[in-house]
Parts: C-alpha cells; sequence; structure tokens
C-alpha cells in the first residue's frame, strides 16, 4: 500500500470523495506497523484502541467543520507529554509514566483533529545521534537496516520513511530532527526557537530545545509547524511573534534570492559523496534562479565544544527532577538519599549519566568560568557570525550531515565521533534559527540532506526554498524498501 | 585546566546523586577526559569583553496577570507517585543511624 505517500491534500481527496474513511487511515498505520516496525523498531507505546475509536467517531464530522489536516495519523516523539499514554522518552527512569496533561503541541494537533497513533523512539531523553542510547531499542535505518536511523528523534525520521506513518513530531536540541531526517531521506524542520511552545516537552537543554514536524514533504511540514506554532502562556519562552500562513508562502519562485554556502560546511570532514550531491544541488538553486556566494561562518569549529558544555550543563539542571518519587522508576532503598542514588544509577543509561556528569562538572565552582562561560561567551560569537551572514543573505545552505547514516554499533563506544556527527547542525541551535533538512540525492543508496537555514523566524523563506527544490527534483518520491511489506 | 581526576569524577557523580561503581569511575573518568580535553580548545578563543549568551530572544520578565488560577486535583497529580499514603507521598528515612 502506497496511502502515505499521498500528501495532506491528496488524502483529503481521499477523505472528501468516500474511498478512504479516518478509521481507514488510523487502521493503515497500525496495519503498517504491524508488518514493518518489528525490523525498524520506531514505535513505542501504541494508541490503538483510542486512536481507532476517535477515527470512527471523527468519520461523523461534516466535512465543512474539517480543516486541511482533519483526520490525518501522526506519531509523537516519546519526550512529547500525552494525557493518558506512555510518555519514557525512552528511559527506564520513567517506566510506566503515564502523563496527567496533554503538551501544547499535542492539544493543537487534536484541535486540528490529527489522530494520534502511537509514541517514537528516540535516543534517552534525546541525548544521541543513532537512537543507539535509546533504553528500549534500537532503530533501524529504513534504506538500510544494518545503518543508524541518526538521531535523537530517530523513530519519528523512521515511522515516516517506512511509511507507518505520514507525519510525526521531533525535539531538536543540536540537530535532532534534522540530522535523522538527512538520515532517512525525509523533511525535518527545526523552527526559530520560542516559535513553537516547548510546555510539556520533557526538557533536556531548554535554551536550545525546539519541537517540530517530520513530513514525507515540505507543504505537509509547513502545514504542520503553522498549526504548532505561536505564544503559549505556559511557555515563557515561547514567542509572542505572529505565525505566518506558511503554505501561503510556498510562491514557487526564488529568483533573486540571496544563497550564502559557508565554507566551513563543505570543508574537511565532509565525505566526497555528501559533498558532491550538495555542491549540484546548490547548482540547481542556481539554475532556478538564485544567487550563490560563498561566506564564511569562522566560528562553526568551537560550536560542538560549545554545545555539549552548554546543552550537558543545563541537562544536568533539567534532569535533577527525576528522583524516583514523584513518577516512573524507583529503586529499593533504606533511605532518602540512597533512593535518590540508586534510583538514578539503575534508572539512566551511560549517555544520560555521562552528560549529567559533564554538565555537574562544567558548572562546578572552579571550571564554571573556564567552561560554562567560556561557552556561553563563544555562543555569542557563532550567533554573530550567523548576524553578519544574514545581514547581506536570505538562507545559508549546506549539508545537514557530514556523512549519510553510519553502520548500527559502529561509533557505540566511541561519544566523540558520534558527537562529531553534529557538526553542521549544532550551530543553528545555538544561534536560534530555523533550519530544515530536505532529501537532494543519495549515496551509495542511503539518503542525503540539504539543510536550509533562515533568518530568525522566517521559516516560510525557508520554506519556499525548499518547496521550490522539491518541485524540481523527485528525491522525496523515492521510498525504500520496507514500502514493497505488505 | 587540569587533567579530570577519578576523585573528581567521584565528587561529580556525588553532586548529581549518581551512584557509580569504581569500574563505572574509570571509564567515565577517561570518555568524560576526552570531552573536556576536547573542549579545551574553545581557549583559543579570545573572549574578553564579549558578553555570555544565555537566551537567543530578547525576553525579559514575561509575567502574567496576578490572579489564581485553579490547579490539578491531587487525585490527578498522585497518579504516579509509587509509594503514597492518605493521600501524601512517602519517601524512606532522610536521617538514618
Amino acid at each position: 500500500m502506497s496511502l502515505f505517500k499521498k500528501s495532506a491534500a491528496e488524502l483529503q481527496e481521499l477523505l472528501h470523495s468516500k474511498e478512504v474513511t479516518i478509521a481507514d487511515l488510523a487502521q493503515e498505520a497500525y496495519d503498517r506497523i504491524d508488518a514493518v516496525d518489528g525490523e525498524v523498531g520506531a514505535f513505542l507505546a501504541l494508541n490503538k484502541e483510542n486512536a481507532l475509536a476517535q477515527a470512527k467517531e471523527m468519520d461523523e464530522v461534516p466535512f465543512e467543520k474539517r480543516g486541511p489536516l482533519y483526520g490525518l495519523p501522526i506519531g509523537i516523539k516519546d519526550n512529547i507529554v500525552t494525557e493518558g499514554l506512555e510518555t519514557t522518552c525512552a528511559s527506564k527512569i520513567l517506566e510506566g509514566f503515564n502523563p496527567i496533561y496533554n503538551a501544547t503541541v499535542v492539544e493543537k494537533l487534536k484541535e486540528a483533529g490529527m489522530v494520534t497513533i502511537g509514541k517514537l523512539n528516540m535516543d534517552e531523553f534525546a541525548m544521541g545521534s543513532a537512537t543507539e542510547n535509546s533504553a528500549i531499542k534500537p532503530v533501524h535505518n529504513p534504506w538500510n537496516f544494518a545503518h543508524v536511523p541518526g538521531g535523537s528523534s530517530g523513530g519519528s525520521a523512521a515511522a515516516v520513511a517506512a511509511g507507518e506513518v505520514p507525519f510525526s513530531l521531533g525535539s531538536d536540541t543540536g540537530g535532532s530532527i534534522r540530522q535523522p531526517a538527512a538520515y532517512c531521506g525525509v523533511v525535518g524542520m527545526k523552527p526559530t526557537y520560542g516559535r513553537v511552545s516547548r510546555y510539556g516537552l520533557v526538557a533536556f537543554a531548554s535554551s536550545l530545545d525546539q519541537i517540530g514536524p517530520i513530513t514525507r514533504n515540505v507543504r505537509d511540514n509547513a502545514l504542520i509547524l503553522e498549526t504548532i506554532a505561536g505564544v503559549d502562556e505556559h511557555d515563557s519562552t515561547s514567542a509572542n511573534v505572529e505565525v505566518p500562513h506558511y503554505v501561503d508562502q510556498l510562491t514557487g519562485d526564488i529568483r533573486g534570492l540571496k544563497v550564502a554556502v559557508p565554507k566551513e560546511y563543505l570543508a574537511e570532514g565532509v565525505s566526497d559523496g555528501v559533498r558532491k550531491v550538495v555542491l549540484a544541488a546548490i547548482d540547481q538553486l542556481k539554475e532556478l534562479g538564485a544567487t550563490v556566494d560563498e561566506v564564511s561562518l569562522p566560528h562553526s569549529k568551537y560550536a560542538l565544544a560549545a554545545y555539549y558544555i552548554l546543552s550537558s550543563s543545563e541537562a544536568s539542571s533539567n534532569l535533577s527532577r527525576f528522583d524516583g518519587i514523584r513518577y516512573g522508576y524507583q529503586a529499593k532503598a533504606s533511605n532518602l538519599d540512597e533512593l535518590y542514588t540508586k534510583t538514578r544509577a539503575e534508572g539512566f543509561g551511560d549517555e544520560v549519566k555521562r552528560r549529567i556528569m559533564l554538565g555537574t562538572y562544567s558548572l562546578s565552582a572552579g571550571t564554571y568560568d573556564a567552561y560554562y562561560k567560556k561557552a556561553q561567551q563563544v555562543r555569542t560569537l557563532i550567533k554573530q557570525d550567523f548576524d553578519q551572514v544574514f545581514e547581506k543573505y536570505d538562507v545559508i545552505v549546506g549539508p545537514t550531515t557530514p556523512t549519510t547514516a553510519f553502520k548500527l554499533g559502529e561509533n557505540i563506544d566511541d561519544p566523540m565521533t558520534v558527537y562529531a556527527n553534529d557538526i553542521l547542525t549544532v550551530p543553528i541551535n545555538l544561534a536560534g534559527v530555523p533550519a530544515i533538512s530536505i532529501p537532494c540525492g543519495f549515496d551509495n543508496g542511503l539518503p542525503v540532506g540539504l539543510q536550509i537555514i533562515g533568518k530568525y523566524f522566517e521559516e516560510g523563506t525557508v520554506y519556499r526554498v525548499a518547496d521550490v527544490f522539491e518541485q524540481a527534483t523527485d528525491f522525496h518520491e523515492k521510498t525504500p524498501q520496507t514500502w514493497e511489506v505488505k | 585546566m587540569e587533567k579530570l581526576s577519578k576523585e573528581q569524577v567521584k565528587h561529580v557523580a556525588n553532586l548529581a546523586r549518581l551512584a557509580i561503581t569504581e569500574e563505572e569511575a574509570e571509564k567515565f573518568t577517561a570518555q568524560l577526559g576526552a570531552i573536556t580535553d576536547f573542549a579545551e580548545q574553545l581557549n583559543e578563543l579570545d573572549t574578553t569583553n564579549v558578553e555570555p549568551t544565555t537566551h537567543v530572544l530578547p525576553l525579559v520578565n514575561v509575567l502574567r496577570e496576578d490572579v489564581a488560577v485553579k490547579g490539578l486535583d491531587r487525585e490527578v497529580m498522585m497518579k504516579n507517585v509509587k509509594d503514597q499514603q492518605d493521600g501524601l507521598v512517602k519517601v524512606p528515612p532522610i536521617i538514618t543511624e
């Protein structure tokens, strides 16, 4: 079946012509999950009973009361809380946790009539770039099961790539939407910091985290962002900036658009295969009428170190709430201190422990100035790099990742090598600007992502460029072997 | 900066309320050492007079009206508490002999 190869608009046509029902679409998701998820491993908790019942009721709602996303299935990353549906962040420490409220984004999707199919696997607490840090199970890349799907939103990207759901939500702290989207050949957007409410997103690094959509095409991505974006009284860092109709900004025209290509993003470390594909994509943008210049983001090489210090510091503070008392896993202990230390030792995986310790160390008296404050100052320099380029250019373009998806198990004992994979995505989170990854070709049978970075709150321009490229190419229409499974 | 020692790693683990074994302390000392060595490269940059960035948006004092809003019901809030008695959260003794 290729129902989920269709766009939101095409699915609505099928609903309107009564060729399928909302219940059929939900059932299709569960059938696809039954057929392929044993090998892909994208899903954790399923919302099957509720979703099918809800879908049946929704089928009764008249068409004039339905919006463009009404009745369409979506998967939610497991660090976004869903009332009554187990939410674990793929960690043992949240085993059995049943949230008592919905994240703002989940409420907004519900209002728009989207049907939550289930929760998507991820690196534990979103810490990782391969989804190998999931305490539950690894995710396999639908294009080649021997390879990782990327991370931390590996389940969100793989589920869409494998045709289990047409849309999903992920979260991006240092590349966690864009990198798996690139590795799995789908469209993933990290909005401007503050664009989407973080209320109900289990916090990893609060000054960097953003929720965003993962889809098979740019238009649907824009539609979902428009639905979940906006200021929220429950998140004081959400921005009070008007949310435009992104879909209306897809004019199909990028003539005269000024594109900057940072030389640092195509330098050493980027594989020849990825460089070749991305340079061809940049040529395509030129042919479509954009002007392209090489620029420099001189502090790029320092972004990774600054990112790991800052994100780990924030995480060490955010994850102090997991004490075994109010929710989740609880160790047996004879006194309170032992309850804390044993619950956390038994409940957290190694990568989470490493980052909590790195963060605690960076924030300690004696190291605070040398690590934490220094990293914050470097963050300022990185942000200024972007500000300067955006004075003259509309978008910045480059690869999303230095290589295609690596093999499962290849880097599992070497945190530094995995971290290096984020070199082209973390600077964007440090600056807080929006960026998308879209499919732009293949290298040895694995997808390559093109990253398009925009000015603050100008997701519309990013979508316009991405849409024009997508219209001119057919990479987004390619599907992996999992689609052949009946 | 000085090289991170195993004693420091144990101290940090204690601050973060993580019980770690001797073996884990060894492993984390090596791994965290590699990460902090990598972070040393930040010292190549002169950041004199550079303001630190804690937050990218120019938000200051986001306030709401000072009116009471109803919270969640106690029963709902206790839903995920493992150990409880009479609507209260139960924990093991804080001070033991």
